[in-house]
């Protein structure tokens, strides 16, 4: 136990010179980081929202629209490939989540499977299986068909709109001009964002809480709003719609869609010319200007809508074609409405509605307080244990203080190399280990007093106590590391650093508090021979 | 130099004497327990209920009543308005919207409270939890704990033998039990930090009981004939030293924490102190007279590890 191969103390050294410097970059203030050179370790830790200040939110993805969406389109292709191949059926529609349909005669039901089999496609197969699988589960009893979605089927189509949506979501937090805003997916259909520094997430929500589906329709002219309101009957290819504005009036506009959004190239915020109202000018892509040119030429005279997330933003009237691809749109905005508007029409539309699930924001006062409280009770914790220990084991006790001290060092390294994230319980979880880690060496020691109690010299008394608290030690540990494992699968944000920390200084506990102090003691035995050891 | 010594050397404390006092206590502390949380349960924060807290630091010490009768305005339901550590700090409360939108009304709630306190106060915290993201939190949390205390179960069974693995299962269930209870008694916020300082205390008092046990699988096999209850209480007493100065440097880390650490980490730390405590009287006085109940089969010579090495080998056979 006492005796150590070459190759060990080198390694001992560099892991423990490894930590010391793998440490220094935290030690040097952020404006003289850049100083650094490249080829020395120049990363400090990264601190969490909580210690920062910042904005951290989870979104969700309303994915049941996505799949209601799919089946009325679903809807829509039966009917036509039932038309095409003329078998007649009746009572089309979505009925529990799936595509029904009834074939008037029992011998076409066969027909009509194959018929819908062709709009099946495939898509690729789950986590547990590579197989493709098909997207319509089509099943015929008598004469009836249901068409419903495979699982798979359902999962591509969440996980491409939570891939479009984060492309989104990024576009417009980028618009705030926030820096490292961290942005990823989070288990199956929600999306986590954090923003350092934010600490009013006010624009970011109003930004994020709009799908922003644009498209400019002609206004009906069948009959006003009012009047469909008032004799509750829409005609046939048309919609009510409201304004946005207050108070709410209703529009009659077409279902039919002159231009859509995604013809948009850029959106800016302006103001109008004539009376200086802050207006949203855009422009077409080429195929967007042609179709804008085309209607609004036929139309003169007509109202038509900007439809904003099925809200009529403003109603304008064609007083000539619009053949250059560029418009204004005016609406009662705020300058910073306008702005707004701008961003979500540049960024493009989500494919589905997200809501803010789950909201942490901390102000710079409170992480700048935390970080104090933190520091604070990490020195004097530390003091208190390395003072008990001086007076309960001596030299021993100053060895095991220097283990420590190594301890802490190898924690901050290895927290600045993975560049994990240090949270308030976090820097609780570095506070704990420091009165934790040194149970190893009080396990240790005990154990040589309690060897050299029952009459053993120095050097067997002390090989026997590393070898026996070892096995001790080690169960001891491992225990620990349990929790804090499942603490990390189960925890999210601050109490993940929790986790992080007590893990990470498990870890480097063993190898401090056991084998750097035993190296230490070792080379002590080797350099002084004792004859008797006061523990 | 003289050393500081908190416990003599050689002591011999009849603790299995006492065993039955222990283990009443305990029975008793676990009934109380069980009565607590279904009568007066645990004050669940935000995590776990849904809700909207919002933290302000006002210029000079804050003038609740008025905060309070600001907010009242609003008709936001059960609306709890307290003070937090500073005089200027206060801390507002309030419970999530019901119904079909709840998403977005908590968020409407934020911008409610945002207009009535104006911009002179500083946000120090805003936190809203939505119904749908609290659930998976409460189920989270639960799992977390079972699923440790399964793991820790399974570890010891094989490290040791089950009777080793029930009786330091039996005070985890005991010290996770005395906890909630003192949580449910003191009303203290319970929320996904105070998960934290459950599962910590989890492994903590694992820790504990693991030197324990160690200690005596290694006197079973140095003492082949003596009895068993005299055998854990050598065994406890041999660790009582390193026991009580291992909790020593974490209660004076945790104090520091508790006295320095600030007020968010508060619960937390009392928590974990607490569980010091606990998680040393239970592997003292739970662990070890789960132990005697069951009994040890003390024919296994090498016991532990080397006993399952038999076993595979026999199998092998």
């Amino acid at each position: 136990m006492l005796h150590f191969d070459r190759w060990k103390i080198v390694l001992i050294y560099v892991l423990c010179i490894a930590g010391l410097v793998y440490t220094a970059p935290n030690f040097i203030p952020k404006s003289q980081l850049n100083d650094v050179p490249d080829w020395l370790p120049n990363q400090q830790i990264n601190l969490g929202l909580d210690l920062r200040g910042g904005s951290y939110l989870l979104l969700g993805l309303e994915t049941d629209a996505l799949v209601r969406e799919r089946l009325q389109d679903l809807v829509n292709e039966v009917r036509s490939e039932l038309r095409d191949e003329s078998i007649p059926y009746t009572g089309l529609g979505i009925h529990n989540g799936q595509v029904v349909v009834n074939i008037t005669n029992a011998a076409d039901a066969e027909r009509a499977r194959e018929a819908i089999d062709g709009l099946s496609s495939v898509v690729a197969g789950n986590q547990f299986s590579a197989l493709p699988e098909r997207d319509l589960l089509i099943d015929v009893e008598g004469q009836t068909v249901s068409i419903g979605l495979s699982e798979a089927a359902k999962r591509a189509r969440v996980q491409s709109a939570v891939q479009q949506s984060i492309e989104i979501v990024r576009r417009r937090i980028d618009e705030l001009g926030t820096t490292e805003p961290v942005i990823q997916q989070q288990g199956v259909d929600r999306i986590l964002v954090q923003v350092p520094g934010l600490d009013d997430p006010r624009q970011l929500k109003a930004l994020l809480g709009k799908t922003a589906k644009m498209n400019f329709r002609l206004v009906s002219n069948a009959m006003s709003g009012q009047q469909a309101l008032a004799t509750r009957t829409v005609p046939a290819g048309t919609e009510l719609l409201y304004t946005a504005d207050e108070p709410k009036a209703p529009v009659l506009v077409e279902r039919r869609i002159m231009v859509g959004g995604d013809r948009l190239t850029d959106a800016q915020p302006g103001f109008d010319q004539q009376n200086g109202q802050p207006v949203v000018n855009f422009k077409f892509d080429s195929t967007g200007a042609r179709q804008f040119g085309e209607v609004t030429r036929d139309n003169v005279g007509r109202p038509f809508a900007i439809v904003l997330d099925n809200e009529v933003i403003s109603a304008p009237v064609i007083r000539e074609p619009i053949m250059g691809g560029q418009g204004q749109i005016s609406g009662n905005f705020t300058v910073q409405e306008a702005n707004n508007l701008a961003i979500l029409l540049r960024s493009g539309a989500l494919p589905v509605a997200i809501t803010v699930l789950e909201e942490r924001t901390v102000g710079p006062g409170l992480g700048a307080d935390s970080i104090r409280a933190g520091e604070v009770a990490a020195i004097i914790g530390s003091i208190a244990v390395v003072a008990f220990m001086i007076a309960s084991y001596g030299f021993f006790g100053v060895l095991a203080n220097i283990a420590l001290i190594l301890n802490i060092a190898m924690i901050f390294a290895v927290l600045s190399v993975l560049q994990a994230t240090l949270t308030l319980p976090g820097i609780a979880g570095i506070v704990l280990t420091i009165g934790m880690a040194v149970d190893a060496n009080v396990l240790i020691y005990e154990r040589i007093r309690e060897e050299v109690a029952a009459g053993k010299g120095p050097i067997p008394a002390i090989e026997a106590g590393y070898n026996r608290a070892l096995s001790s030690i080690l169960d001891a540990n491992i225990t620990t590391l349990i929790s804090a494992a499942i603490l990390f699968q189960m925890g999210s944000g601050p109490v993940r650093g929790f986790a992080v920390t007590l893990a990470i200084g498990i870890v480097t506990s063993v190898f401090t508090a056991f084998t750097v102090n035993r190296y230490m003691v070792s080379v002590w035995l080797r350099r002084r021979r004792p004859k008797t050891i006061t523990l | 130099m003289r050393h500081l010594k908190l416990i003599p050397d050689d002591t011999k404390i009849p603790f299995s004497r006492w065993r039955f006092v222990a283990v009443g206590f305990s029975l008793v502390v676990m009934i109380a327990a069980v009565v607590l949380l279904f009568t007066r349960g645990l004050n669940f924060g935000i995590d776990f209920e849904g809700g909207i807290l919002v933290e302000i630091s006002t210029e000079g010490p804050a003038d609740i009543g008025q905060i309070r009768s600001d907010l009242g305005g609003l008709g936001l339901g059960e609306v709890q308005i307290q003070q937090f550590g500073q005089p200027d700090d206060v801390l507002i409360r309030v419970q999530s919207p019901k119904g079909e939108d709840a998403d977005k009304a908590s968020q409407a709630v934020v911008s409610q409270i945002k207009s009535v306190l104006g911009d002179s106060v500083e946000y120090r915290r805003v936190e809203v939890v939505g119904p749908q993201v609290s659930g998976e939190l409460v189920q989270d949390g639960v799992l977390a704990i079972v699923v440790s205390v399964a793991l820790m179960l399974i570890y010891i069974w094989f490290r040791f033998e089950w009777q080793f693995s029930l009786g330091s299962v039996v005070a985890l269930v005991h010290d996770v039990m005395a906890t909630l209870a003192l949580f449910s008694l003191l009303g203290m916020e319970f929320n996904l930090q105070s998960i934290a300082a459950l599962l910590t205390i989890v492994g903590y008092s694992m820790n504990d009981t693991v030197i324990v046990f160690d200690r005596v699988r290694e006197n079973l096999r140095k003492y082949k004939k003596m009895d068993l209850a005299e055998l854990v209480d050598l065994s406890v007493n041999q660790t009582l030293s390193r026991t009580v100065m291992t909790s020593g440097t974490t209660l004076l880390a945790l104090l520091a924490l508790f006295i320095f650490g600030g007020e968010v980490i508060r619960g937390f730390t009392f928590a974990m102190i607490f569980g010091i405590f606990i998680g040393t009287y239970s592997s003292i006085f739970i662990a070890g007279p789960v132990l005697l109940a069951v009994g040890v089969t003390r024919d296994t010579t090498t016991g532990g590890l080397g006993g399952v090495a038999k076993e595979k080998a026999s199998g092998k056979a």
